[in-house]
């Protein structure tokens, strides 16, 4: 039995966007910046599409770039935001449990000569207000929390951050990308100033995001050429992707209710046989304020790539936060910044739920993973 | 990441050979990776100047656990002194390569091995 365990790393596109973005490969393939009828259908089109995502977020339809996903528009964000308001201060926060497509902009930052600081969390996974307020300087451009966590779930309190940076004069970025559909995303209530999104997250395709900018704030472009994007992202508008995106962000929020205790009530049902059946585990991060697809699971004494191999060779794909997984050889850094000891650190599995879940899938996966759990700990060295 | 492990690798990863504990040894030790937080046990047997038995225990990622179980293959039956000179890179060929971040399981292994082997000795 195959069973995709694995959907905040990518999901399966729904077939429903495939079918809407078809035309646009072979028949309305005209580019958006031509102008003739082809091209001029093209650009009302993606008008529209812009329409469509700003409702459904509560933004400026003229503030959404389309970008090739949530690294981009993390990339272009942070850095473009940075050296264009530097006059104004050089200090930036960023908090340190953020996906590696803003610690990496950010490290680089710090190359150039910002001051760059991280925000730490606390053990159930959340940045704390109180710890930016003793963390901001007069000279501080900008902050960056995620919405969600990448690993553990974790909801982050990003409308108190962005109404305290508003309030203080300091931009403020979050990147949403995991956020979608379990937080309904309002741009103007929570008072953000740019915001990430990708669409293979949701059902959409890969390749294709979009990054939420003020275009009343200076931003310097990352990607230059044909002027597209006002300017802001140079490229040709990838008219299928856009279309692919924006109808996969229309099905995920209209389908919400159902899709959230689905996944609800599966994760519970995860946890709970696991619990059952599996001797020396717990939970990573915040059992209660997480997003319900996600759960992060500790087996101790045996270590995450063992047992990531052993289920992907019963057909069950999961991921892990474990050194030996990385190319690196470093451990996860938000288990780390939660405060897991060292010698836990590589005992972790991430399960993430999608609409394709079922509970026969849940059921075959306990059912291995007690058998794979019951071999590696029959030979671990560790007590 | 993509991982792509050897037939052979996914063999001993899933089949282990020479694994568990060994109740009575001539030598042992553990050793820790201090870079990824994987750890080895190793216990021998010595009959004359020969490894009689190896057996070893792992908290390790599949190549730790397959560099472990083909190495305890190799040195079966082989002299102290020739194992003593294993060479790592000889686990790597016999599993058919390994992917270069994993290359450091063998060594780890044979330092494994190495220790278990002056364990053995400083006993006298």
């Amino acid at each position: 039995m195959d069973v995709y365990l694995d959907n905040a790393a990518t999901t399966k596109l729904d077939e429903r966007v495939l079918e809407k973005m078809k035309p646009y490969f072979t028949e309305k393939y005209g580019n958006a910046s031509s102008i003739h009828h082809m091209g001029q259908e093209s650009s009302v089109l993606l008008t529209k599409c812009k329409e469509e995502i700003a409702k459904r977020i509560n933004g400026d339809p003229d503030n959404i770039i389309f970008t090739a996903g949530g690294t981009e528009s993390n990339n272009m964000i942070l850095k473009g935001v940075a050296r264009a308001n530097q006059g104004k201060g050089k200090h930036i926060l960023v908090s340190s449990i953020e996906h590696a497509s803003v610690l990496k902009p950010a490290e680089q930052l710090k190359k150039e000569g910002f001051d760059v600081e991280l925000i730490p969390v606390n053990s159930g996974g959340f940045v704390e207000l109180d710890q930016i307020k003793k963390m901001i300087r007069p000279e501080t451009i900008l902050i960056s929390v995620m919405t969600v966590n990448n690993e553990i779930g974790t909801i982050q309190p990003v409308e108190q951050i962005a109404r305290f940076a508003r309030k203080n004069g300091i931009y403020f970025h979050t990147d949403a990308v995991q956020a979608i559909p379990y937080k309904d995303i309002d741009i103007k209530d929570w008072n953000v100033d740019f915001l990430s999104l990708s669409a293979h997250k949701f059902y959409g395709p890969k390749g294709v995001g979009l990054a939420y900018i003020d275009r009343k704030i200076n931003i310097e472009p990352q990607v230059i050429g044909g002027g597209q994007e006002y300017g802001l992202r140079g490229g040709t508008y990838n008219l299928p992707s856009i279309v692919g995106m924006t109808e996969a962000l229309k099905l995920i929020y209209q389908e919400k209710d159902e899709y959230i205790n689905r996944v609800f009530e599966l994760s519970q049902y995860l946890w709970k046989r696991i619990k059952e059946e599996i001797d020396e585990v717990a939970i990573n991060g915040d059992p209660g304020n997480r997003t319900p697809n996600n759960l992060n699971v500790m087996f101790r004494r045996i270590e995450g790539e063992a047992i990531l191999m052993d289920l992907s060779t019963k057909g069950i794909c999961v991921s892990t936060g474990s050194a030996c997984s990385a190319i690196n050889l470093k451990a996860s850094g938000v288990l780390q910044a939660i405060g897991l000891e060292d010698y836990h650190l590589n005992s972790n599995i991430r399960f993430s739920l999608g609409k394709f879940t079922t509970k026969e899938e849940i059921d075959y996966t306990v059912s291995c993973l007690v058998d794979t759990v019951k071999r590696l700990r029959s030979f671990t060295p560790i007590k | 990441m993509a991982l792509n492990y050897s037939e052979k690798v996914m063999d001993h990863f899933l089949h282990p050979r020479n694994i568990g504990k060994m109740e009575k040894y001539d030598g042992f030790a553990e050793v820790g990776n201090p870079v990824c937080g994987d750890q080895l046990s190793f216990y021998i047997k010595v009959k004359g100047d020969k490894i009689e038995d190896v057996r070893f225990l792992s908290f390790g990622c599949a190549s730790n656990i397959a560099t472990a179980s083909i190495m305890t293959e190799k040195v079966k039956g082989m002299s102290i002194e020739d194992a003593k000179k294993f060479d790592w890179n000889k686990i790597v060929e016999d599993l058919g390569g390994l992917p270069t971040q994993k290359v450091h399981c063998s060594i780890l292994a044979v330092d494994g091995l190495k220790k278990a082997i002056e364990d053995y000795e400083s006993r006298g």
